[in-house]
């Protein structure tokens, strides 16, 4: 499908952010997706929280693998630099597009056929190597280009549009990530862009690999009856109850202050977390914790949204490697050539 | 029968033959040999034939000694070493006539292994080293330096050349030195109490080394790696191609580590790595992390071998199409599937120049050495960068896993390296607009930017259909215009790629094609068929797509033979698909049983057809 450039509609004065720019600016080509389609919310919760964030557009790197999800970079940020894949690498790519430029903002939007059949391995390891990115799983419990098989995240007992129910045991990426050693993990809903932008800005700031798994409902092939990736499903199973705010590092010291009942993680770059209104005896930095939480709504039949786990303790793959602070493809060759006499003495080894 | 009691002395042209057992510590007594032979000038080499094991299974080493550099592998045996009574019977059979057999007379030799035409020498080595040592560990690996010390007196090896080696490589350990020292003197004082030393064939010293390093290929490659400027690499552990990461890793720790001193009083100083090695999780993460940072203009590369670059196929599409420069080190092993793991082949070709689904065809260099590995690395860079595209290195385990004696390697400081058209945000203030695939240079390659770049020159890099400007398209002329360009790239790559080594006789018709370790062997190949009457031309393929000069070659010999180590005549069908000529205007002579290629199996095979 081509992608037809989104007309420029001049409108009321538009806010502008720390850079001038206006949210026009972080939008990308009109979407091609089917009308209705969830990952179109969460394009436009993308293009909000960047430009919320004023990360300039050329600072931005996003890339995705193969899949209705993955044509979803070209619909924000025209003036990010984008990298539409092979089906289920994105990880390993932005692995080494990290390694090689630590200076970007690493966006990595993927589905579940993406994320956890072909590509499960990859986002398993960018989780252990803690790629310093956001990896957005648009979530819809089916293959969408190839007409609506069942991915590995549907759950036991979804009917497909066609074909038998599903009776195989569904690969949650909250639980997994938990296992991993996940740092950033968060479940969310693709139309609550209320709950999604706020995620969506932790997510950039956090110093590690950000999961973000985004129920985003497929309105040809999966919002039926039967199903439990429908807007129908979500609306009355949804419990959210873990909400976050993000306060970024550049705010007022006050605003950082948490009242009664919430509770407050500071960032990596200085920015603040503050969870409210989470359940009693809720911890988001408690591994286990969380993961009981999780598992108990589960087999409620519901589904818990908001920023589930932060773990900001953790070094990231480029404090593990000790790589320098700044971008290792900006080192000249004359630092990273050893030079003749160098080599010259290294022969001696070799006699 | 009449028995020559005068055998006629050889000095620097023998071969030996050791059999051990894996895992028992007898690869340092037989390298120990092969660089005493190496310091005392003499062109020398060492085959390790050893098995996909840890420990247990039989092991063999052969040491190659030639005055003249031919150096390929030998196959008559002038002395065995014999330490695995598992495998007595072969390699007793194995000795030339009128060869030696050295043994562990620890035990009596089985009757019906004897020969009346070799000569036996036994030396009691497991039980002069029980009596020698306390440990148990020392008992076992003290036996191979013993046998060393046995080989060291009977070739007329230097042995104070022999000592002074032991006490480099164990300078900080004197007691291990001394133990080693001990167990030399065992082997040596027995063979010279008790055989006339040296041998009919010996060794004498020369000058042909004095430049020389002896050096494996992976390791010559991980140099050639770091000095062409890599900073990113992604690889999985693979046989045979470990040690090409093994060694970058210890490289880049010695010359791209430094300190930074604390950042505040009473800090701690820390640690800055100039690189980013990443181990994936398998080989398709590999090549990914290499293509990210490719992308983010670093220069990348990753090692493996077959079964890995099978698994890479479907991302070296993706970077050939998205023209993404990227270094892949291709260390051959014995296919398909598994195959032998820990023998060589030449059986990648196509599957590297084809590699991935579509219409693709990609640039490859073939080393010969580890010489050419250091070099072709750094070449590779250039060409991945200057022609946007991945460059495969097509070493071999031969070349990878042995020492080679080999000219040392040096460098020009005046060296600038070819980072290809990347356009810096002040070139893009000068343009109107930026188009990835458009404007193409000379050799049809088109300007990129870099992630990071000005927003002018952001673009979407997709490996679906695309026109000139980098869209997406599914328009059948806009298509073309891309992938046709694509062809006419890889065709201008041809006068950019390492160019063949052509050697010429006055009035030669026997043509000899060949290509990486066969390099040897067919050199020797052509000297034996000219005492034979035989004149010969020679022409090694360095690089691919191939230069004119390989298809006037072929054109300008009645018979060319095509030599290669595969069974399919990778080589010859490559040249026939590239260059129009007809496959049955060139012979396969092919050697793919796992063992590096011999003289003799060139010079059998061209006496042979040229017969018919």
């Amino acid at each position: 499908m081509p992608s037809i450039v989104k007309p420029l509609i001049p409108l009321a004065p538009l806010a502008r952010n720390d850079l001038g720019l206006t949210i026009r600016d972080y939008e990308g080509a009109m979407s091609t997706l089917c009308a209705g389609c969830g990952h179109d919310s969460i394009t436009a919760a993308i293009t909000h929280a960047l430009w919320e964030l004023s990360t300039p557009p050329h600072m931005i790197a996003k890339l995705s693998g193969i899949g209705c999800s993955s044509k979803t970079p070209t619909y924000f940020v025209r003036g990010a630099h984008g990298f539409n894949s092979a089906h289920g690498r994105m990880a390993a790519i932005a692995t080494g597009a990290a390694a090689a430029n630590r200076e970007l903002t690493y966006i990595g939007v993927s589905g579940d056929g993406d994320s956890l059949s072909i590509g499960l391995g990859h986002l398993a390891h960018a989780i252990r190597r803690a790629v310093k990115m956001v990896y957005i799983i648009e979530n819809n419990g089916v293959y969408g280009l190839t007409k609506g098989q069942l991915s590995a995240s549907a759950d036991v007992g979804t009917r497909p549009k066609k074909g038998e129910t599903n009776v195989v045991a569904p690969i949650d990426p909250i639980l997994l990530g938990l296992s991993l050693g996940a740092t950033f993990l968060a479940r969310s809903f693709s139309g609550d862009k209320e709950q999604l932008i706020p995620i969506l800005k932790a997510a950039v700031a956090h110093n590690g690999l950000a999961l973000i798994d985004v129920i985003s409902p497929c309105v040809t092939f999966n919002d039926h009856e039967g199903s439990t990736k429908s807007y129908r499903f979500m609306r009355e199973h949804e419990v959210k109850e873990v909400v976050a705010d993000f306060i970024p590092e550049r705010e007022e010291i006050s605003a950082r202050l948490s009242g009664g009942g919430r509770r407050s993680v500071t960032m990596h770059d200085g920015s603040v977390i503050t969870f409210r209104s989470v359940p009693e005896g809720y911890d988001p930095t408690d591994r286990m914790a969380v993961e009981a939480y999780v598992r108990e709504h589960q087999s409620a039949g519901e589904v818990v949204t908001g920023l589930l786990y932060l773990d900001e303790t953790k070094p990231s793959m480029h404090q593990v490697n000790h790589t320098p602070p700044s971008a290792l493809n900006r080192l000249t060759f004359d630092t990273v050539c050893p030079g003749s006499a160098a080599l010259a003495e290294l022969m001696a080894d070799f006699r | 029968m009449t028995i020559d009691v005068t055998p006629q002395v050889r000095v620097n042209d023998f071969a030996i033959k050791l059999a051990n057992v894996n895992g028992t510590g007898s690869a340092s007594a037989n390298g120990l040999i092969m660089q005493a032979i190496f310091r005392m000038g003499i062109p020398v080499s060492g085959k390790n034939l050893f098995p996909s094991n840890i420990q247990g299974l039989p092991t063999w080493y052969e040491i190659r000694v030639n005055a003249q550099g031919h150096t390929a592998r030998a196959t008559e045996y002038d002395l065995m070493v014999a330490m695995n009574g598992q495998t007595y019977r072969d390699d007793i059979e194995a000795v030339r006539s009128g060869g030696y057999v050295l043994y562990d007379s620890s035990w009596p030799l089985d009757a019906d292994l004897a020969r009346d035409d070799v000569t036996f020498l036994g030396a009691p080595y497991a039980s002069m080293c029980l009596e020698a040592f306390a440990k148990p560990r020392e008992r076992i690996l003290m036996k191979n330096i013993a046998y060393a010390g046995s080989i060291v007196a009977l070739l007329g090896i230097d042995l104070e050349l022999v000592r002074g080696l032991l006490a480099e490589t164990f300078s900080r350990n004197p007691a291990l030195r001394d133990s080693n020292e001990l167990a030399l003197r065992l082997g040596y004082d027995y063979t010279t109490a008790n055989v006339a030393c040296p041998l009919p064939f010996r060794v004498a010293p020369m000058d042909a080394t004095t430049d020389s390093i002896l050096i494996d290929g992976n390791t010559a490659t991980a140099l050639g790696a770091l000095w062409a400027g890599a900073t990113v690499s992604g690889w999985y552990p693979i046989t045979p191609a470990t040690g090409v990461m093994d060694n970058f890793t210890k490289l880049c720790a010695t010359y791209r580590r430094h300190t930074e001193p604390a950042s505040e009083p009473g800090g701690e100083p820390t640690v800055v790595n100039d690189y980013a090695i990443i181990q994936a999780e398998d080989e398709i993460a590999a090549i990914g992390i290499v293509l990210g940072a490719g992308w983010s203009g670093a220069r990348s590369f990753t090692s493996t071998s077959g079964p890995g670059i099978s698994l890479m196929n479907e991302l070296l599409g993706l970077a050939y199409y998205t023209e993404i420069p990227a270094v892949i080190v291709d260390v051959q092993r014995t296919g398909p599937s598994t195959g032998m793991p820990t023998r060589t082949q030449q059986a990648d070709l196509m599957l590297c120049a084809y590699a991935s689904h579509g219409d693709t065809r990609h640039i490859l260099t073939f080393p010969a050495n580890p010489a050419e590995c250091f070099e072709f690395m750094v070449r590779s860079f250039d060409l991945a960068e200057h022609f946007q595209t991945p460059v495969m290195m097509l070493s071999d385990l031969d070349i990878g896993m042995n020492d080679w004696v080999v000219p040392a390697f040096t460098w020009d400081d005046n060296f600038v390296p070819d980072r290809g058209p990347v356009l810096s945000n002040e070139d893009l203030a000068q343009m109107k607009e930026f188009f990835r695939y458009s404007n193409p240079n000379a050799d049809f390659v088109t300007a990129r930017t870099v992630p990071g770049s000005a927003e002018k020159g952001a673009y979407f890099i997709r490996g679906s259909g695309h026109d000139k400007l980098g869209h997406y398209t599914e328009d059948p002329d806009k298509y073309l215009e891309v992938v046709d360009r694509l062809k006419r790239k890889h065709a201008a790559a041809a006068a950019h790629v390492p160019a063949p080594i052509i050697e010429t006789r006055p009035g030669a018709e026997v043509g000899l094609i060949t290509l990486g370790s066969c390099d040897l062997a067919v050199r020797e190949a052509v000297d034996l068929l000219g005492q034979a009457g035989i004149a010969a031309d020679y022409l090694r393929v360095r690089g691919f797509p191939f230069a004119d000069a390989v298809a006037d070659f072929v054109r300008a010999h009645p018979h060319t033979f095509v030599i290669e180590q595969n069974r399919d005549a990778q080589l010859r069908s490559m040249i026939s698909i590239e260059t129009g000529l007809p496959i049955l205007s060139m012979r396969p002579i092919l050697a793919y049983g796992g063992f590096p290629l011999s003289a003799e199996h060139v010079v059998t095979a061209v006496r042979e057809e040229l017969e018919n």
